[in-house]
């Protein structure tokens, strides 16, 4: 699925002559000073990123170096320990932006297939797979030299994938013909499909990872599958068009979003029975913006993010009580969101106003907001 | 030992029972009218299977969810001829069909109403979309997915009035529902504050749809019929009948835009629409059918979705019970417009999104921003509880 949700653009006044729909077009609830932000950031990302050879100081200054002998300490310099990169799918660019998360700034734009959306890092670090759903496979970027290095055999129109912990077998949601595909990583070969229900979505791997959760978009399920025997072994009826799935680190709950349905079903995955939900209100929305896509949780299981669409929102949720304690402001239309490996940002893609919010997780705020391609989707950041 | 024997088979016996279990099957109805009628435009001829083919495609849906709650759903289709009785067709179709899906004009689906009410069926109104069904004469037994002409009107009303082109110039055709329309969209100026600056009719007064040099003559003959206009924006056209309003794009006297019957048009679905994860259906819809997917298609898709998503959602094939939970506060329904669909409680009409199309994009989708509800924006589309005259009965 996945959804361009266009509709907020609508209501927009005509652009001026001479200035098109695209990037910089300021979304009305975004506060004033987020989207001075944005500007900056946007001003940034036109720039070319630092030539090899060329290292900025602290103050801006631009030194040259010496540096054919020694490339690794360059790169070194250049990201400082706390620094790491985030990579974004931009839907409808066909690109995928990588932000560092020192600056705060787009590096690099890399051209790949055609609607990229699912996108992960492999397990050591070393790649990037995206799935270009219209080109009906994933490709795979090299984390170094960041370019499309190679491509696997994904099945038809994929959209969102998850990995085992040894990051050797991919299981992939192919959302027109009702199945989940399983890759080898390794020999980069096809091992069997799954059958599940109509439009599989979401998908993600138990901690142990013996259980493998994949969502259903019209079928409205959860379904549990066995990871060694390749079986569905329960089926978990959800709201209305489920579309993301995440466990607690503890493996005692599996939390399903659905997007139509407006609610986050918590399911007991030994019971394969939904224990409680997750319900959002905003004061002055209607109910039907509020569709819950993406979910972050944090490695203590205290704190859920949820990621509200068109609502423009994310829901900060006390996990133990499912009650949420915050609402913050983003960008138009959130869809998925990833956490710094350090847990001190989240940050968030959001469709319609093209661009990726980032959250300080302590304090609970937008920090910055930074602009990247047309209707960004998924994200995914360096280990 | 032979004792032993037969106890290992009977064991066996019960054992392959057990694991698979008979399905509950639940037989869903398909009711229309046979032929097709005829359009000015050569690539908006409706199929034969117009409708049905959305009802197959929610069957398939429907079936592959059913694989994981032990339902399986059947299709039975029937086409009634001109002069032919719908109540006896629907009441052989009820024989095995606890829900039938009906592509039928408006005293036909009161008629097929009335005939199984007894009997528990539930109709659901897949292609009349005419204002009384709902109101003076709405059915407790009858569940509206297509959209009326005041919601349609709406939709294309507040677009208009978004884009300040309140200036309106109405061309009625000379049939029945052609004036139905132009109702509705005098109701729709009304609320939403546009003005209609003149009324012209457009008489039908016969004649074929294909001739061999008929551009020649119709190109002198809209210039001509739209010229000397007051001041207008927008010319719009209520032509349900498939009369004239195709003639008018690029063919008026002043340089204006059509919308209503043709240019831009109001319609539940459109071939168009890829937003919300609707290219997956799309796609899924032309492999089956060979075809682009039509608004009677989506109709009749959404009605066969209503009743998968009651019956995984009360785990039971009961029509009673599904019934009352299709009509209960907690049902919705997803159909790839962006936003949950639901039914008014209070004349069983399916809330939803308008797309207003062109025949190659969808221009936009209505309800618009800024028209405000207490309940739910898609009520703004159409008549809304104060206004309505149904008593559920």
């Amino acid at each position: 699925m996945s959804s361009s949700d266009h509709r907020d653009n609508a209501a927009l006044p005509p652009p001026p002559a001479g200035e098109g729909w695209g990037e910089g077009v300021s979304t009305s609830d975004t506060p004033q000073e987020e989207r001075a932000l944005s500007r900056i950031a946007s001003d940034d990302a036109i720039r070319p990123p630092p030539q090899a050879g060329e290292v900025k100081t602290a103050r801006g200054q631009t030194l040259r170096k010496l540096v054919t002998a020694l490339p690794v300490a360059i790169t070194l310099a250049a990201a400082p320990a706390h620094a790491f990169i985030a990579y974004v799918s931009n839907e409808k660019s066909n690109t995928v932006s990588v932000i560092d998360t020192d600056s705060w700034t787009v590096t690099k734009t890399i051209k790949v297939g055609q609607r990229p959306r699912g996108i992960d890092f492999t397990r050591d670090g070393k790649f990037v797979m995206v799935a270009v759903g219209d080109d009906d496979t994933i490709q795979v970027i090299d984390a170094k030299t960041q370019a499309v290095v190679d491509s696997l055999p994904s099945g038809p129109d994929p959209e969102l994938f998850a990995q085992d912990a040894a990051g050797k077998v991919l299981y992939v949601a192919n959302e027109n013909d009702n199945t989940v595909t399983v890759i080898d990583l390794e020999k980069r070969a096809r091992l069997g499909d799954i059958q599940v229900g109509v439009e599989p979505e979401g998908m993600t791997i138990s901690p142990d990872g013996k259980t493998l959760i994949n969502t259903s978009e019209t079928t409205n399920m959860a379904h549990f599958i066995d990871t060694s025997s390749r079986q569905i072994v329960a089926n978990v009826l959800v709201d209305a068009r489920p579309r993301f799935a995440e466990f607690k680190h503890d493996s005692s709950e599996v939390w399903v979003s659905s997007e139509i349905g407006g609610t986050v079903s918590v399911i007991d995955p030994n019971k394969h029975e939904v224990i409680g939900k997750v319900t959002f209100e905003i004061p002055g929305l209607r109910k039907e913006a509020i569709q819950p896509v993406g979910i972050g949780m944090t490695k203590d299981d205290k704190t859920a993010f949820v990621a509200l669409g068109p609502a423009n929102r994310i829901a900060v949720v006390d996990v133990a009580s499912r009650k949420v304690t915050k609402y913050l402001l983003v960008g138009q239309r959130v869809w998925h969101m990833a956490f710094t490996p350090d847990e001190k940002y989240l940050l968030s893609t959001n469709g319609v106003s093209n661009d990726v919010s980032v959250i300080d997780v302590a304090a609970q705020k937008v920090i910055k907001t930074i602009q990247v391609g047309e209707l960004p989707w998924g994200i995914t950041i360096a280990p | 030992m032979i004792r032993w024997l037969v106890g290992l088979i009977g064991w066996s016996l019960a054992a392959t029972s057990a694991l698979a279990a008979d399905p509950v099957t639940i037989g869903v109805g398909y009711l229309g009218i046979a032929g097709t009628r005829s359009t000015l435009s050569l690539v908006e001829q409706p199929a034969e299977n117009d409708g049905v083919a959305g009802a197959r495609l929610a069957i398939e849906d429907n079936n592959t969810t059913g694989k994981f709650t032990g339902q399986r759903f059947t299709l039975e289709e029937r086409r009634i001829r001109e002069g032919e009785d719908p109540v006896q067709a629907a009441t052989t179709l009820a024989e095995k069909n606890g829900f039938i899906i009906a592509d039928l004009p408006a005293d036909a689906v009161l008629k097929v109403a009335d005939a199984l009410r007894e009997r528990g069926t539930l109709l659901f109104n897949a292609g009349a979309i005419d204002e009384r069904l709902r109101e003076a004469d709405c059915r407790a037994n009858v569940i509206h997915t297509a959209p009326t002409r005041a919601m349609l009107a709406d939709a294309l009303g507040q677009y208009l009035v978004w884009k300040k082109w309140s200036r309106w110039l109405l061309v009625v055709g000379s049939h029945d529902e052609d004036k139905l329309f132009a109702d509705a969209l005098r109701r729709t100026a009304t609320r939403f504050g546009a003005k209609i600056v003149q009324e012209r009719t457009f008489e039908d007064k016969g004649g074929a749809r294909r001739t061999d040099s008929g551009v020649t003559q119709i190109q002198r003959q809209m210039p001509v019929f739209t010229q000397q206009a007051p001041a207008y924006d927008v010319l719009v056209a209520a032509d349900e009948s498939e009369v004239f309003g195709a003639y008018l794009p690029y063919r008026t006297w002043d340089p204006r835009p059509v919308a209503g019957s043709a240019g831009l048009v109001p319609r539940s679905w459109d071939a168009s629409q890829d937003q919300w994860g609707a290219i997956q259906m799309q796609n899924r819809f032309i492999k089956l059918n060979s075809r682009r997917m039509t608004a009677l298609d989506m109709q009749a898709w959404t009605a066969v979705r209503m009743i998968g998503e009651a019956t995984s959602r009360t785990n039971s094939g009961d029509v009673k019970k599904v019934t009352d939970f299709i009509k209960g506060p907690d049902f919705s329904v997803a159909a790839f417009k962006g936003t949950r669909l639901t039914l008014r409680d209070w004349n069983l009409q399916l809330r939803q999104p308008i797309l207003l199309v062109d025949g190659r994009m969808v221009v936009s989708v209505s309800p618009q921003e800024g028209f405000l509800h207490q309940v739910s924006e898609l009520d703004t589309l159409g008549y809304d509880r104060p206004e309505s005259k149904c008593k559920l009965k």
